[in-house]
């Protein structure tokens, strides 16, 4: 090369010809060709090298380009009432989501989907907040159960907002409502933890929910089901030219519940403006029936997204909403703990027909305890001591058996223990003894903390699901277990080894209690064949010096309390009323019979419960529609916003529950003075 | 020649127009794939340019050469002010503009100063006495006549062409016989030069295509796409491609320009490695047919002319395909014959023109000798 530059600058530097100008263009021009001819295979080789060494790598990432892969979210599984009946079920509806990563601008977007969807200014408010305090990725729901119209305004509006995904799928739905609030619990759009927990693409699927409360999440698994797919061409865009292979989703299985659907539903109802619980349950089989807990909240509106209207109004309301009173509510027994008590005495040989004089209180030690009856019940036996509720015969009588036999036989009939029961957690109370309170409290027990726990007060506490189960094995005598999950072996319980005159007895003086010259008279069921059985309790709240119990802040007022069976010679149904503050057992016995009734004769319940409910102002969805809106009104959108993590929502209130109950009611002392009363 | 094919047909330089038939009728199927299976907007519009263009060759190649030689300089001049217009339109109308519209057609003039720097050189060393090749005066007139030219087309800014015009200027002073060691301190001052271009000359969008193209996968949704998405067109198509009109990437909008600068890979994934090398063979055969022509000729205008012709060409296609594969940045430059567009196609008939016409003269040139 060097040597033939040299060359041409060599001719060059001579005389240049048209000769020697032709002989260096041929030169040149065969460089030309060459370097040309190199360029082209260099380029052939090239092409080679792509098309074939690295055809798999492109071949790949063209299909990666061409199809895209969706979840669809799969069908929730149903949960299902013990005759099939839906508690929560799935509705086909129109729904919209936005996915912040994708929004390129945001503010426009939101105020584009406020205008279509014509939300309110809170909704704005709550859907700009949740939109900022979302991670990119997880989509963010705007709004479900959409009308075709505005789904389809939103459609064609598509183009211009990135981020915003329409689409068609299921919500889940609560017939009944509040009634199953804190039973069943509700749904949500998985939070940035659990996604983090849990890394499955469905999560942050648009649209798809999962349990965050109750038994949606303690079910989750088993209800979610395996998500369906959908193979599309999309162009570069992201428009879909066509579908290529679908593969359907797989429901959920469903979970069937114990629950009569219906009975929990009167029962929230019936509740009406009260807070409290009923559970009903079944003797023979320890099937739950009934667990309400009112007031509650709408899980079908919690599904949408809890807003911050409804958290605060929820939050504020001193009846805590938020609560599931059957399993975290803890209460002072009160007297419903005489007839657990009167079987410890049969148990240590106590004759029934002995007798105590009640003269209206009793003196231990240096104190004078007060029963309720200021004029005295006169000479009381074991049946009077029931259905009359005499406290001095337990006063009395307790001392004499000590407070050891009486813890055993609560924590026989269940108080104080755990259930074996497909929920996310139950407070269990406290069933007091002498080691319990060394241990705990580091002083020995007195003869006025038996007197106290022998009336229930003190430091005794239960749940009512608790106090239901103390009465179906006080009325049936066995060990009976509740359950929540239908089906299963259905082998009898154990017997509890009460002798069956002891039973026959308790079970005579309860019916006193209802049918005969009893403290519940008006609990009387309106049915001609069925006598239900029961035990009054009021649980005093603060000291006497403080309210009398029946009226003043609702706060100071005495809980209600009732636990009962039907019929009460051949136990079927038993069952617990607890009503917070109801000013004393009056409160709570006539929802027990009402209920009741409805369980043998449907018809005559409704009536009693229209009648009321006339007079309440509509259901409880009908009411709590209404104070939202009251409230809504009012609170305008000045109101926090609501936890990001669905667990504070709950944890908060769980926290101060659990934290009242830590504290015992009153100094034992104090409970000297027991209310205990008959109500008209 | 066989009898049974007049004159006239048979005169035809067929071993050039054949594999050029072949390649626009490939280019039209092309496009009607990148059209989604239709035949317009694209393909019908490429064959009809085409037409119309070979017409215009036709009238090209009748041309004599001392036509040509005399319009050399008025047809450069007239190009140049056309630049110069284009340019002042752009200053009035507040705004880049590269095309001047004359109502039936939208007129590129740097398209066309492509062929006409070649012309103007062939003319300028043709009639350079051939002692003056290693002088001053050999350089100077020749650069300024493909400076103006390329600072008007930076201007613009359109550094494809600008590169292009500079390409053929460059090539036709190789052939004319400068010394090579201009050539090697040309390049050397380019070296030096094209960082400070890069860094002060360049616009963001040319220097972000530079960078990316160094490394396309740095920003694959970005600036990167194009090259990304063109190789991956070319890959999956794999030895035989995916069929006429089932090419995945350029029907869904994946590869962008599928029928103007990127229709090499358009074609690729549809007709494989096969229907490349096809592709590049045919060009090689065009191109080579160019350089003979080139070389039969005896007469030194007509000999630049025609190798300035083909290096004009001949940059088109290596850029193009060396852009398509990821070798070369993004610079916006179409394939001829196959690339749906009238500028590039009316620039490429000019030069295939101006062969044809030196094919002429040279069939011509030694019957005059006889005679």
């Amino acid at each position: 090369m060097l040597g033939r530059k040299s060359r041409a600058r060599k001719a060059l530097s001579s005389q240049l010809t048209s000769a020697t100008l032709d002989n260096i263009y041929d030169r040149r021009s065969f460089v030309i060709a060459a370097v040309g001819a190199g360029i082209g295979t260099l380029l052939a080789v090239r092409m080679g090298y792509i098309a074939i060494a690295e055809n798999e790598k492109y071949r790949t990432e063209a299909e990666s380009n061409r199809v895209n892969l969706s979840l669809i979210p799969p069908r929730r599984g149903w949960i299902l009432d013990r005759n099939d009946a839906p508690l929560a079920s799935n509705r086909a509806d129109f729904r919209v989501d936005v996915i912040p990563e994708r929004m390129t601008d945001k503010e426009r977007e939101i105020e584009v989907l406020g205008e279509v969807l014509s939300l309110d200014r809170a909704q704005l408010i709550d859907l700009r907040e949740r939109i900022d305090q979302t991670r990119g990725f997880r989509p963010v729901e705007v709004g479900s159960g959409l009308s075709y119209e505005q789904f389809a305004a939103l459609s064609v509006r598509l183009p211009d907002l990135p981020g915003v995904v329409p689409q068609r799928g299921f919500s889940r739905f609560y017939p009944t409502g509040p009634s199953v609030g804190h039973l069943i619990g509700y749904v949500g759009p998985a939070s940035a933890e659990e996604y983090e927990a849990d890394r499955n693409p469905l999560l942050i699927t648009p649209g798809y929910k999962i349990g965050k409360d109750g038994l949606e999440k303690q079910f989750e698994q088993r209800l979610r089901g395996v998500p369906g797919a959908r193979r599309v061409e999309v162009t570069a865009s992201g428009r879909i030219v066509r579908d290529l292979e679908t593969r359907e989703d797989v429901q959920g299985e469903p979970v069937k519940l114990t629950i009569d659907g219906p009975l929990q539903d009167y029962a929230a109802r019936r509740i009406g403006l009260e807070s409290g619980s009923v559970v009903v349950m079944d003797c023979r089989t320890g099937d739950l029936l009934c667990m309400a807990s009112m007031p509650s909240f709408d899980p079908n509106s919690f599904s949408d997204g809890i807003g911050s209207v409804e958290y605060a109004m929820l939050r504020e309301d001193e009846r805590v909403p938020l609560r599931n009173k059957v399993l975290k509510g803890l209460y002072p027994p009160g007297s419903t703990v005489k007839p657990m008590v009167s079987m410890a005495f049969l148990r240590e040989g106590l004759d029934p027909e002995e007798t105590v004089y009640c003269g209206g209180g009793l003196r231990v030690g240096n104190r004078v305890f007060r029963c309720w009856k200021r004029g005295g019940h006169g000479h009381v036996n074991m049946a009077k001591g029931i259905y009359q509720s005499c406290d001095v015969y337990y006063y009395h009588f307790a001392q004499r058996i000590g407070m050891d036999p009486i813890a055993a036989m609560a924590r026989r009939c269940g108080m104080g223990q755990e259930f074996d029961l497909p929920v996310l957690s139950q407070f269990y109370g406290t069933v007091p003894d002498p080691a319990w309170k060394l241990r705990k409290h580091g002083r020995e027990w007195q003869a006025f903390d038996t007197v106290n726990a022998t009336i229930g007060q003190g430091y005794m506490l239960s749940n009512p699901l608790q106090l239901a189960v103390m009465a179906s094995r006080i009325a049936t005598g066995r060990h009976v277990q509740p359950r929540l999950l239908y089906g299963g072996a259905e082998a009898p319980f154990a017997s509890a080894d009460f002798p069956a005159e002891h039973v026959r007895l308790v079970r005579e003086a309860m019916s006193d209690v209802v049918n005969g010259p009893g403290t519940a008279g008006r609990a009387r069921l309106p049915l001609p064949d069925v006598l239900m059985a029961g035990k009054t309790g009021t649980a005093q709240v603060v000291s006497l010096s403080k309210s009398d119990g029946r009226s003043g802040p609702w706060k100071y007022r005495d809980h209600g309390l009732f636990i009962f069976f039907a019929p009460f010679d051949n136990p079927r149904y038993a069952g617990a009323v607890v009503i917070e503050h109801g000013g004393g057992s009056g409160a709570a016995y006539p929802i027990a019979r009402d209920v009741t009734t409805f369980l043998f004769d449907p018809t005559k319940g409704m009536e009693a419960l229209h009648a009321l409910e006339k007079q309440w102002g509509g259901t409880a969805q009908e009411r709590l529609t209404r104070k939202y809106a009251a409230y809504a009104e009012q609170a305008g959108a000045d109101v926090p916003p609501v936890p990001r993590r669905e667990e504070e929502i709950f944890d908060r209130v769980d926290a101060e529950a659990r934290a009242a109950a830590m504290v015992p009611v009153n100094e034992a002392t104090d409970a000297a003075i027991n209310r205990s009363q008959v109500d008209e | 020649m066989n009898s049974v094919v007049p004159a006239p047909i048979a005169r035809q330089p067929w071993g050039m127009l054949i594999p050029l038939f072949m390649l626009v009728g490939f280019g039209a199927m092309v496009l009607f794939s990148a059209a989604g299976g239709n035949w317009k907007p694209f393909a019908i519009p490429h064959l009809v340019r085409f037409a119309v263009f070979l017409a215009m060759a036709g009238v090209m190649t009748l041309f004599s050469r001392d036509l040509v030689r005399l319009l050399a300089y008025p047809g450069y001049a007239l190009v140049l002010a056309m630049l110069v217009a284009v340019e002042a339109m752009g200053f009035v109308g507040g705004g880049s503009q590269r095309w001047l519209d004359l109502g039936v057609i939208q007129l590129q003039p740097s398209e066309l100063m492509k062929p006409a720097i070649v012309l103007v050189l062939a003319r300028f060393y043709s009639g350079l006495p051939p002692s003056m090749t290693t002088s001053w005066r050999a350089l100077v007139p020749a650069g300024v006549l493909i400076a103006l030219p390329m600072g008007l087309v930076l201007l613009q800014p359109d550094l494809g062409t600008t590169l292009a015009i500079a390409f053929g200027g460059v090539v036709v002073m190789f052939l004319a016989g400068l010394p090579l060691r201009w050539f090697a301190a040309g390049a050397i001052g380019a070296m030096i030069v094209a960082p400070i271009a890069y860094f002060f000359g360049l616009h963001d969008y040319q220097r972000r295509r530079v960078t990316t193209f160094l490394d396309p996968e740095s920003d694959p949704l970005g600036a990167g796409y194009h090259i990304t998405q063109s190789k991956i067109a070319i890959g999956s198509g794999g030895l035989t491609g995916k069929g006429f009109n089932e090419g995945s990437q350029s029907h869904l909008n994946y590869l962008p320009e599928p029928h103007t600068d990127f229709v090499f890979a358009t074609m690729a994934e549809e007709w494989g490695l096969l229907g490349g090398l096809a592709v590049i063979l045919i060009f090689g055969l065009i191109l080579r047919w160019g350089l003979q022509v080139a070389h039969r000729s005896q007469d030194r205008f007509a000999k630049l002319l025609a190798a300035g012709m083909v290096a004009t060409i001949f940059f088109y296609v290596a850029i193009n395909l060396m852009m398509v594969m990821g070798l070369a940045p993004v610079v916006g430059i179409p394939l001829p014959f196959m690339s749906h567009g009238g500028s590039s196609m009316l620039t490429n008939m000019i030069c295939i023109g101006s062969l044809m016409m030196v094919n002429r003269w040279n069939r011509q040139a030694p019957q005059s000798r006889f005679r």
